[in-house]
């Protein structure tokens, strides 16, 4: 395996299950700082559990039990003592679908600040206008920031999910197959996106589209049954796969 | 199936246009004004003043649906957001059989239990009363309408997809920030509607609020005076007083009160829902 210069989370030896169920069985993973890295593998593998684990999302289900570490800056975040609440301010996510949250556009991004302790409006003001022309979202919105959120098309709302996501200052973004109900166009928006926001966030993206992973991917990390199969750069997993199961993922032999 | 749909459409105006008809005796021979406001309730002598019932039976529902609106809304977020599944499983049999107990129960159950509970209350603030009061109505119909709302209440709150508490949870905001400014938000349409729906329930009971009540005809001072609302009235008084003329007639103005009154209870609510619905 080829080692990474700087991880940014390193996940040890994490085990999940739900009601006994194993969901995540031994999983080391390192992922690197500034890099796309994308779960690939088909669905039910633990991909978006395994993203779900990295923000604690997985304290929501009843009957989990978690072993192993995932440390980020320094700290195991499934054994910290210190607030959740920062843990997740330094990850934003972005999930299958867009859900707004029930206010305006502009209430969208200002929630997350407003959560920090940011009043000032002007502070908000501004914060509003740079992360939504970040997204390339400002133009299309920018008379009716006030208006509800759940009238922007779904594309738009999904960009604006990501605009709220950044607006918390994150240092990383967790994209659980963002692009699934987006159409080409939005899809390849938030794909570019993406490859723009690496310079300066870490991206952890949960994908199925081969395609997807091919186009974006730095280094790829392939799940199957909750196991990780097979993990390293994105030019050597795609060019010469070392594991069977890999292989026949990549020819499509399974999805 | 065409007729049984139509059917259903037309019957509101049916139950209105008959009860209108069999009341317009009285609605012609008296002003409209008085039969509302005027409290004095004298059949003999042709006066048929509606106010004493309309404001207790007012009194009765809003005070129930007061006291409902937090215990309800508290124990639907608990239920469905920090309680592990199970609980649901556990209450949803016991919100059900709440629900499907004949309203006759509650009243005799309100009678033995809530009645005495209601002078005992009363002394604390140093009114005297015979326990048969607004506050026992109040008090009953809170019991009955708590199983509906709650159920209400519940099935909204489990309609919210998960990800949207994610969505907040991943921005940094703690649980509790995320019920009061999300899913609180979310359902508020849903919420308006359960206590709407709840509260013209409560104003329509009838016979369990009647055995608890009072049942004296004046405008109600405070919670411990005696009320005596609409449903009451025509309960106990239809075909009995048919002697005196126009009495009749002066009940079918009361249903017709009663069925105008929860007609814009529901598009109070409506409208209400429509402006918050926008944002959600």
């Amino acid at each position: 395996m080829t080692t990474i210069i700087t991880p940014k989370i390193k996940i040890s030896e994490l085990n999940l299950s739900i009601d006994k169920q194993e969901i995540l069985k031994n999983i080391n993973v390192e992922i690197p700082e500034n890099k796309i890295t994308v779960l690939l593998g088909p669905s039910g593998c633990g991909k978006t559990t395994l993203l779900k684990t990295l923000n604690r999302l997985t304290d929501l289900y009843d009957n989990v039990k978690i072993s192993g570490s995932v440390i980020l800056d320094n700290e195991d975040i499934l054994h910290t003592k210190s607030d959740i609440t920062k843990i997740r301010q330094k990850m934003g996510l972005l999930s299958q679908r867009p859900y707004p949250l029930p206010m305006s556009i502009y209430g969208n991004i200002s929630y997350g600040l407003k959560i920090k302790g940011v009043k000032k409006k002007k502070i908000l003001d501004e914060r509003v206008e740079h992360y939504l022309k970040e997204v390339n979202l400002w133009e299309e919105v920018r008379e009716r920031l006030h208006h509800p959120a759940s009238a922007l098309s779904i594309g738009q709302q999904q960009r604006l999910c990501l605009a709220r996501g950044l607006a918390v200052g994150p240092e990383i973004i967790l994209a659980d197959e963002p692009t699934s109900a987006l159409d080409p166009l939005s899809s390849q928006a938030i794909e570019e996106m993406f490859l723009i926001l690496k310079k300066n966030y870490t991206l952890v993206l949960v994908t199925h589209i081969l395609r997807q992973a091919k186009r974006i991917a730095d280094y790829v990390v392939f799940m199957y049954l909750g196991e990780v199969v097979e993990q390293g750069p994105a030019e050597e997993f795609f060019s010469s796969p070392k594991m069977e199961r890999t292989k026949a993922y990549l020819k499509g032999a399974f999805n | 199936m065409l007729a049984s749909l139509i059917l259903i459409i037309i019957l509101p105006f049916f139950l209105a246009a008959g009860l209108y008809l069999k009341s317009i005796l009285i609605i012609n021979e008296n002003h409209l004004q008085d039969l509302l406001f005027s409290d004095i309730w004298k059949p003999a002598e042709n006066k048929f003043g509606f106010a004493p019932f309309i404001i207790s039976s007012l009194w009765v529902s809003l005070s129930a649906i007061i006291l409902a609106v937090p215990v309800c809304l508290l124990s639907s977020i608990y239920i469905t957001q920090y309680a592990k599944s199970s609980v649901l499983k556990l209450m949803q049999p016991v919100i059900d059989i709440l629900a499907g107990i004949p309203s006759v129960i509650f009243g005799v159950w309100g009678v033995l239990m809530i009645v005495p509970f209601s002078v005992k209350a009363a002394g604390w603030f140093n009114i005297h009363t015979t326990g048969y009061n607004i506050f026992s109505g109040a008090l009953v119909l809170l019991v009955m309408i708590i199983p509906f709302i709650l159920n209400i209440l519940i099935e909204i709150f489990r309609m919210i997809p998960e990800e949207l508490s994610e969505a907040s949870l991943s921005l940094g905001a703690t649980k509790w920030e995320t019920i009061k400014y999300i899913l609180l938000r979310k359902a508020f349409p849903g919420i308006v509607s359960a206590f709407g729906l709840g509260l013209s329930r409560a104003f329509g009971e009838t016979i369990a609020v009647l055995m608890v009540v009072g049942n004296v005809i004046q405008i109600p001072h405070n919670i411990f005076d005696p009320g005596y609302p609409l449903p009451a009235l025509i309960a106990n008084n239809y075909g009995e007083m048919l002697s005196i003329p126009k009495y009749d007639s002066a009940l079918m103005l009361a249903a017709l009160i009663l069925l105008a009154v929860i007609l814009i209870f529901n598009f109070a609510s409506r409208l209400l829902i429509m402006r918050f619905e926008k944002y959600s």
